[in-house]
């Protein structure tokens, strides 16, 4: 018997992807990655954000310090690392960061060091703002199947 | 002195003419009446003794203290031994109760299970029953590790047909075979009809391994071999075997344990080659019957001997291989511990308990054998148990043919052949259930038998007609006539399949080439029992069958591979290709360095169906091209050490030159050529379809992909849509 708890919760859970979609911080290659979570695999879409998460953050932190580097010439190395980022994140339909890593991008061909930080700035800020709110849908779907709904995916 | 105050000590003296010794000395300062010191009183006390005896008492006290910490040790280990003890046996004695209710349970759930049911019960009903079912396993296995523990495990010795236990242990496993594997079984010639042992406990034996090398293969092949060796040194059986010094190389002991990779049956051939010799006691007494055999000769005495004796023991060795997930070596040692699985993540993914390998050991050693393993990872793995078995003499006239050089004498055998003498199994999956026809097998069997040095071979004679007629152009129509008698033979060839690859490129045809090489070995034939050498996997690979390894036995392949070489007369192309990708999976490779690429993909492509290998950029992905045959590519362009485009260029080259010199230019070595090589250097290379994944989808990534040799891109990020269409465009 579902409970009205679990109903609220899916719908908190369908309320705050809707927001996440509708912003454009996450596009349909989310739900790519829904569809791929099922009774052999149950915690998939978890678990890849979780490494995207973890892959990330060594991503940002390398790409801040070499920014910082007094003698910054390794735009190079920049644009691998920026390519990686790119890539996680429009696999797994982070649709922002991704875009912004593509603004990254184009500064860093330019060779551009002011305009790759300020960038890198905003890159920094939506990621972490990705991150909780992942974080928190992760959370509430949790508590939805412990309070006995149906798990992923949701079949609409 | 200073101090005005008397002082005692102890000091050692070294006396020439008593050794050591030490006296006490004692000082004390005299003081005149007026308080000065004017002189001491020195007093000196022999107690060398008493330090001796004091030295003493610390040793032996110290001592005691040792002896006492030991005790109390010991004590504590006897207590968590009895500990132990209870508790096991308590386990045992609350599973057994548990046994009986819970397979109440299940037993009612099965009567529910006949009864009208909706779909929903129906459903809940089946989990009801595997559910109870697993359980009962466990406590069953939990309740035998226990008895065999004990020592309280009684073992049985009963008659029965090893043959027949291996058939049905297959078709059991073929029977609830989710996967496509193969199931094979291979029973050697010189395995007695019938042998005295513990059924029960070896089919135990048998199906745990059996559906431990299921259950971590995912491609490819299972199978069982069983076999005859001379008495292992572990043993500590007398002599009464003879010292079989001069068979003992011939058996397939010698079998390398890399073979698990490679065609088995290829040693199958080996040893019934042999099969004339290996009569290990099981016929020992028959040969006094028969002097003339060459290898009784030296032991016309010992089996004088044992024709008194009413039984005699047999080692029979069974091996259990898989093309699976392979064991790592670090693993090897702690894989017979209970409880151990090789890692958590494989006991979270492949699930069991870890009791299955441990029970299989302890019942093979207490039977008086020995369990081990051998393996590689992602080549597959090996389990070998060596059990000894009486055989009575009495009963097995029937099995082994005496004389290996009359094929007549066999071939009548064949005729009547029932499932008594059938040594070979395979089941394809599909087709659950059939076992293969004991004529088609068992004339595969005689016939690698025989192929020893016999030319007479009616088969190979029909081969000699058409030799002459034979001419250099592309003859189709002469393949008609080869065919008739190349199926048979290419059907024992496909068996042994050993690629020799003694031709260059061959122009057109591939099966023009396999004739060709039939006809330059039938010149050896002659001599030599190279007919086995005939290469039908020119066969197999023009029919796509990329994984050679699988071995295609059935009578009716024979008709289709005619068709197939000739298309003239009949048209059944398509089933031979249906049959040969019904059995092999397309082998896809992906090239990508992203790690979360790298997880969706592959979990896009497990939910189409699809096993795929994963290397991290382009040299890895140069390398895995030259190791293995791959139906199609998904290349990322960019990644460290070497691009995808790089990658592409060198593989294309490889296609068009037939070599590897671009590739080891960029400083990519060539792997030494194995066995596992499917690439002969007669054929031209197949063309692999290369997919591009691209990051960005700009027109001018597309056009520099199209130039490096690429088949086609698809722009990440990658979607279930756009891998479909791909596998449906570029796989068969």
């Amino acid at each position: 018997m579902l409970g009205s708890g679990a109903d609220r919760l899916r719908a908190d859970v369908n309320r705050l992807l809707a927001f996440l979609f509708h912003q454009g911080i996450l596009d349909e290659q989310f739900l790519q990655l829904q569809q791929l979570q099922d009774e052999s695999s149950p915690n998939f879409v978890s678990q890849v954000v979780n490494i995207y998460f973890q892959e990330s953050e060594k991503l940002l932190r390398n790409l801040r310090s070499l920014l910082m580097e007094r003698k910054l010439s390794d735009y190079k190395n920049i644009g691998i690392h920026i390519n990686q980022l790119m890539g996680s994140s429009s696999s797994i339909g982070a649709k922002r960061v991704r875009n912004v890593c593509v603004a990254f991008r184009a500064a860093s061909d330019q060779n551009n060091r002011t305009g790759c930080l300020r960038v890198l700035e905003v890159l920094e800020h939506d990621y972490c703002f990705l991150k909780n709110k992942l974080h928190e849908l992760f959370q509430i779907e949790q508590q939805r199947i412990l309070a006995g709904g149906v798990g992923y995916p949701m079949q609409n | 002195m200073d101090k005005g105050l008397p002082a005692k000590r102890e000091i050692t003296f070294e006396t020439e003419l008593f050794g050591s010794k030490t006296f006490l000395i004692y000082v004390e300062p005299v003081f005149s009446k007026a308080g000065e010191t004017i002189g001491i009183n020195y007093m000196g006390m022999d107690i060398t003794d008493q330090v001796r005896k004091r030295e003493r008492m610390i040793k032996i006290r110290e001592e005691i203290a040792v002896q006492k910490a030991k005790e109390t040790e010991l004590n504590r280990t006897i207590h968590i031994t009895e500990e132990t003890m209870r508790a096991k046996q308590m386990l045992a004695t609350m599973s057994h109760e548990i046994r009986s209710p819970l397979s109440g349970v299940v037993s009612m759930a099965e009567i529910l299970a006949t009864t009208k049911l909706d779909r929903e019960q129906r459903q809940l009903l089946n989990v009801m029953l595997s559910s109870g079912d697993l359980v009962l396993q466990l406590i069953n296995d939990i309740l035998d590790l226990s008895k065999v523990e004990s020592g309280v495990m009684k073992l049985e010795a009963t008659k029965f047909r090893p043959r027949e236990v291996v058939k049905h242990v297959l078709q059991t496993a073929a029977a609830s075979l989710q996967k496509i594997l193969t199931l094979e079984g291979n029973v050697a010639d010189d395995v007695p009809i019938e042998v005295i042992g513990d059924v029960l406990r070896i089919r135990q034996i048998l199906t745990n391994l059996i559906s431990n090398a299921i259950k971590f293969t995912h491609e490819g092949k299972v199978g069982v071999k069983l076999y005859v060796v001379p008495e292992p040194p572990f043993a500590k059986e007398g002599s009464q075997h003879g010292s079989d010094g001069s068979t003992a190389n011939q058996t397939t002991t010698n079998v390398p344990k890399e073979e698990t990779c490679t065609s088995t049956s290829q040693t199958s051939s080996d040893q019934r080659g042999f099969h004339g010799k290996k009569h290990e006691g099981s016929c020992q007494n028959r040969s006094q019957s028969e002097p003339g055999t060459p290898v009784m000769n030296g032991k016309i005495d010992v089996t004088e001997e044992q024709a008194e004796l009413p039984e005699t023991t047999v080692w029979i060795r069974c091996d259990v291989y898989d093309t699976g997930i392979g064991i790592p070596e670090n693993a090897l040692p702690t894989l017979f511990k209970k409880y151990m699985q090789v890692s958590a993540d494989h006991a979270r993914k492949y699930g069991g308990t870890g009791l299955g390998l441990a029970i299989c050991k302890q019942l093979v050693e207490l039977m008086g054998g020995r369990l081990t393993v051998s393996s590689r990872v992602h080549c597959g793995s090996t389990f070998t148990f060596i059990l000894p078995y009486k055989v009575s003499l009495s009963c097995d006239h029937s099995d082994d043919s005496d004389d290996p050089d009359d094929l007549s004498d066999m071939d009548d055998h064949g005729d009547s052949d029932d499932d008594a003498t059938n040594g070979f199994f395979q089941f394809q999956p599909r087709t659950l259930g059939s076992l293969f026809s004991s004529n088609g097998s068992s004339r595969t069997q005689k016939l690698l038998a025989h192929n020893i040095g016999h030319v007479n071979s009616h088969k190979i004679n029909g081969f000699s007609e058409n030799y002459c007629s034979f001419p250099t152009s592309n003859g189709q129509a002469k393949e008609m006539d080869l065919v008739e008698d190349a199926c048979s033979v290419a059907e024992a060839l496909e068996i042994s399949s050993e690629p020799e690859c003694s031709f260059s490129h061959s122009p057109d045809h591939d099966s023009e080439s396999a004739i060709c090489r039939g006809r330059r070995h039938h010149n050896d034939v002659n001599g030599e029992n190279k007919v086995s050498s005939i290469d039908v996997s020119t066969y197999s690979e023009t029919s796509r069958e990329v994984d050679v390894k699988v071995k295609i036995s059935e009578p009716q392949l024979p008709a289709e591979r005619q068709g197939r070489s000739d298309s003239g007369s009949q048209s059944t192309l398509n089933t031979s290709q249906e049959v040969s990708n019904s059995i092999s999976k397309p082998k896809i490779l992906l090239v990508e360095d992203n790690k979360i690429n790298v997880l969706v993909t592959q979990s896009m492509m497990k939910q189409l169906g699809h096993t795929i290998d994963v290397v991290n950029n382009g040299v890895q992905a140069v390398r895995a091209v030259q190791c293995r045959s791959y139906d199609l590519v998904l290349m990322d362009v960019c990644m460290p050490v070497m691009d995808g485009l790089q990658a592409t260029r060198l593989i294309r080259s490889f296609e068009e030159t037939g070599n590897w010199d671009a590739a080891a230019k960029a400083g990519i070595e060539r792997p030494s050529p194995s066995s596992d090589s499917l690439q002969p250097d007669c054929t031209p290379p197949k063309h692999i379809p290369i997919i591009a994944m691209t990051a960005n989808a700009l027109s001018e990534s597309a056009e520099e992909c199209f130039a490096n040799g690429m088949d086609s891109f698809v722009s990440k990020p990658v979607t279930f849509q756009k891998l479909k269409e791909c596998l449906e465009q570029y796989l068969p």
